[in-house]
């Protein structure tokens, strides 16, 4: 059975795997759109794998900010297997593009990466970030699905620097019904996590979201207020924070590496939150991440609704993305 | 996650074929693909290095790097004067109204800083042109954007005007003009929501709010963070709306922009400002130059050099380079120059402004913290006149005093006797250096403790 058949068919034979498919479909549609049929256009293109095509194909990728490290290495891959096999002609070359990119994703036996909440005890999920990537409206989506799932939800706001951002989570909590933990503009950040924690614990909390100010990787001081944060958390609570997660705004480009990799050594980043992946977004840096830092994306952010927070389902994302090719090519 | 600046590429790139004597095509060849992968790396759009580097090989097949014996500078050289010039002049005017007021309207994605710019603007206008701005609350859709205006126009004592969530954003800016008028204030910055480009409602939006108030000044605000899609983003603002200039923000980050690169070739648009910190005064003009340094990965040197101008005395950096060559550096010198680089600002932005320094391996365990310096400063001027002019003098009463007295650990004491020791050490090294490969040192322009 081909490749494509085979994907096909995985995501065809559950509803549910359908369901979450269709959503990223429609999430992704632009990027699955552009990067498709650029590559179905390449293979219109140039009929003969030669060094052109190659050079093309690195466009393509790099066009969806795959990362230009993680391209090289995939092309320089194709080279050696397009020699191995010995292809000459671009459309046999497809199949082993996809599936080579679907091999930094999936595996075989990796399932869905779920949110680390404990089922009797309290768990603390911190959000950290650079500016403007959607912390709290991430937080606001987030408290809303755990309130959804029947868990008694707490929010911190811990972002005591930037302008209106206390009033932002409040007027979030408002809406989701949930309450917020909060102090003045401009005190300690973890002086206010510590309260929230305090609060959490008595009045029997099972998640407490904490938020934080945005803050540039390469801005020593903050990072290390976010690592005292972070300390403040696990003295508090041994095992927390149950869930680091580092949110990266999926129209950046090459520097959510470099944040990636400086948020983790300032706090145990466990997972990645992938915003605003609807508009014409690539967020082909997903797999540059997992790649390069193997950290796993765990939510995205499809949309401005409430409900627009999804849980990350890889095999989902990467069908979502090839789907152009898996339909024409299956049927 | 490799991020070599593209000198030091060239050079490695080049260093495989010295020996040679000349330049091949096949060479010129290997450096384009060297640029290419250096402004696909600093995040510049594809299309954009694609149409960049096909120029850049034309010029370094000409004479000008064959026939030279330093290709590498050569092609760099010409990199740089391409981007330059493909950035455009400096261009950090903003319209003025022949009838006041001035409107200006800022748009751009979610996240990207408009609020906050908004802010710089208005503070930039007062202080540097001495105009009164009104800042205008249109952002009715995030939650407490307004909340947020607000409280950057009590910060700089800026009127902002506001009707609520509840009204709409185009009844909301012809109003604040109204009330501009009445106020007599003649700049009206008005702050829209952040939205997709892909969002026909909300792109609409702004474009009956500029029918109704023609602006004078379309500013669209980008994250310098954004990768491929910068492009896309500015191409589709700018048909829509043709927006006058761009301000790029979250430069002070460690990002290379190379989004303002592809902005600029995309659009033509100029780019106004740049947004280098959190605080409301640090929006500042655009240098083409500086950005393709930074791009290339070159550093900005030039900014740091200006700062450097800017506040160490000639004089003094003189008599401090003979102290230097002469071994007879004290901690009385010490202390004047630490002081000198502290008055150019903190330290991690110096750091990031130099060549390569994000990536240095022994630099990213220094701590840039200001307090730190703070500390040093105590330690030293607890010594005593002749402590600081003969650092050998120095024995385990001695460090006790002095940690009282500055209320450090003796432990720190010990640490900075040791690290101005070295200093001094390498100092002498240095000094018998002069005239060899690093004798075009700048004066007085070494780091302490660094």
């Amino acid at each position: 059975m081909s490749f494509f058949k085979k994907l096909k068919e995985k995501f065809s034979s559950t509803s549910e795997n359908k369901q979450s498919s269709e959503k990223y479909q429609s999430g992704l549609e632009k990027t699955r759109q552009s990067f498709s049929s650029k590559l179905n256009d390449l293979m219109a293109r140039y009929r003969k794998v030669d060094e052109d095509f190659f050079e093309e194909l690195e466009e393509v990728l790099i066009s969806a900010d795959v990362g230009v490290n993680t391209v090289m290495e995939l092309v320089e891959e194709l080279e050696m297997e397009v020699k191995r096999q010995n292809i000459k002609e671009s459309d046999q070359l497809k199949e082993v593009i996809s599936e080579k990119l679907v091999a930094i994703y999936m595996d075989e036996n990796e399932s869905i990466p779920t949110l680390n909440i404990q089922e009797d005890e309290l768990s603390v999920i911190l959000f950290v970030g650079v500016n403007g990537v959607g912390k709290t409206t991430t937080i606001g989506k987030l408290a809303y699905k755990l309130k959804q799932e029947g868990k008694k939800v707490m929010l911190v706001a811990g972002d005591t620097f930037r302008a209106g951002a206390i009033e932002q989570l409040d007027v979030w909590g408002e809406r989701v019904g949930v309450e917020v933990i909060k102090q003045s503009s401009g005190s300690d950040p973890a002086a206010v996590v510590y309260d929230g924690i305090q609060a959490a614990k008595s009045r029997g909390a099972d998640v407490l979201i904490c938020d934080t100010a945005g803050r540039l990787q390469n801005k020593v001081n903050l990072m290390n207020e976010l690592s005292k944060v972070n300390r403040v958390i696990e003295r508090e609570i041994p095992g927390a924070p149950h869930e680091v997660l580092l949110v990266l705004d999926a129209t950046t480009g090459q520097n959510a590496l470099s944040q990636a990799k400086v948020f983790s050594e300032a706090t145990n980043v466990s997972g990645i939150v992938l915003t605003k992946l609807d508009g014409t977004a690539k967020g082909g840096i997903v797999l540059a991440i997992r790649k390069e830092l193997n950290i796993p994306v765990k939510l995205v952010g499809l949309g401005e609704q409430m409900t627009d927070l999804q849980v990350f389902d890889p095999n989902a994302f990467v069908y979502g993305l090839f789907s152009d090719l898996i339909d024409a090519e299956a049927d | 996650m490799a991020f070599e600046g593209l000198a030091d590429r060239l050079q490695s790139t080049i260093k495989k074929m010295t020996g040679k004597g000349k330049v091949s095509e096949q060479d010129v060849k290997v450096m384009a693909r060297e640029v290419r992968l250096a402004l696909l790396e600093a995040d510049v759009n594809f299309k954009v290095v694609k149409e960049f580097v096909n120029k850049i090989r034309e010029r370094a097949v000409g004479s000008e790097v064959m026939e030279s014996l330093t290709p590498g500078q050569q092609v760099i050289k010409i990199v740089k004067e391409e981007l330059t010039a493909l950035m455009g002049g400096e261009q950090s005017k903003i319209a003025v109204a022949d009838r006041p007021p001035t409107v200006i309207m800022m748009i751009g994605l979610q996240g990207a800083g408009k609020t906050t710019t908004t802010g710089k603007l208005a503070n930039l206008l007062r202080k540097k042109h001495n105009r009164k701005p009104l800042l205008v609350a249109a952002d009715i859709y995030r939650p407490a954007a307004i909340d947020q205006l607000k409280t950057v126009g009590k910060q700089l004592n800026i009127p902002v005007f506001e009707k609520g969530t509840e009204a709409n954003p185009v009844d909301i800016a012809n109003e604040a003009i109204e009330y501009a008028k009445a106020e007599h204030l003649d700049y009206v910055i008005i702050d829209t929501a952040g939205r997709l480009h892909v969002d026909t409602d909300l792109m609409d939006e702004l474009n009956q709010i500029k029918t109704s108030v023609t602006p004078d000044e379309i500013f669209l605000v980008v994250d310098a963070m954004t990768g491929q899609d910068a492009v896309n983003v500015a191409e589709n603002f700018d048909q829509q709306l043709n927006v006058t200039g761009v301000v790029l923000t979250k430069l002070d980050g460690d990002t290379r922009g190379g989004a303002a690169l592809s902005i600029k070739a995309v659009t033509n648009k100029p780019i106004k400002f740049i947004g280098m910190g959190e605080k409301l005064d640090q929006l500042e003009d655009f240098h083409p130059e500086r950005m393709a340094s930074r791009i290339l990965g070159m550093g900005d040197v030039l900014t740091l050099i200006e700062k450097a101008e800017a506040t160490i005395d000639e004089k003094k950096a003189k008599e401090l380079e003979e102290k230097m060559r002469s071994a007879s550096f004290d901690f009385d010198d010490f202390l004047e120059q630490m002081e000198q680089v502290k008055s150019m600002g903190p330290l991690d932005e110096l750091l990031g402004m130099l060549p390569g320094a994000n990536k240095m391996k022994g630099l990213k365990n220094v701590q840039l913290d200001d307090k730190q310096l703070v500390h040093v400063e105590a330690i030293i001027k607890s010594m005593t006149k002749q402590e600081r002019q003969d650092p050998n003098l120095m024995n385990s009463s001695r460090k006790r005093r002095i940690a009282k007295g500055s209320g450090r650990p003796i432990a720190e004491v010990n640490r900075l006797i040791k690290q101005f020791n070295e200093m001094r050490k390498m100092m002498k090294q240095m000094s018998g250096m002069q005239g060899g490969k690093k004798g075009k040192r700048r004066k007085g322009f070494n780091f302490p403790m660094m």
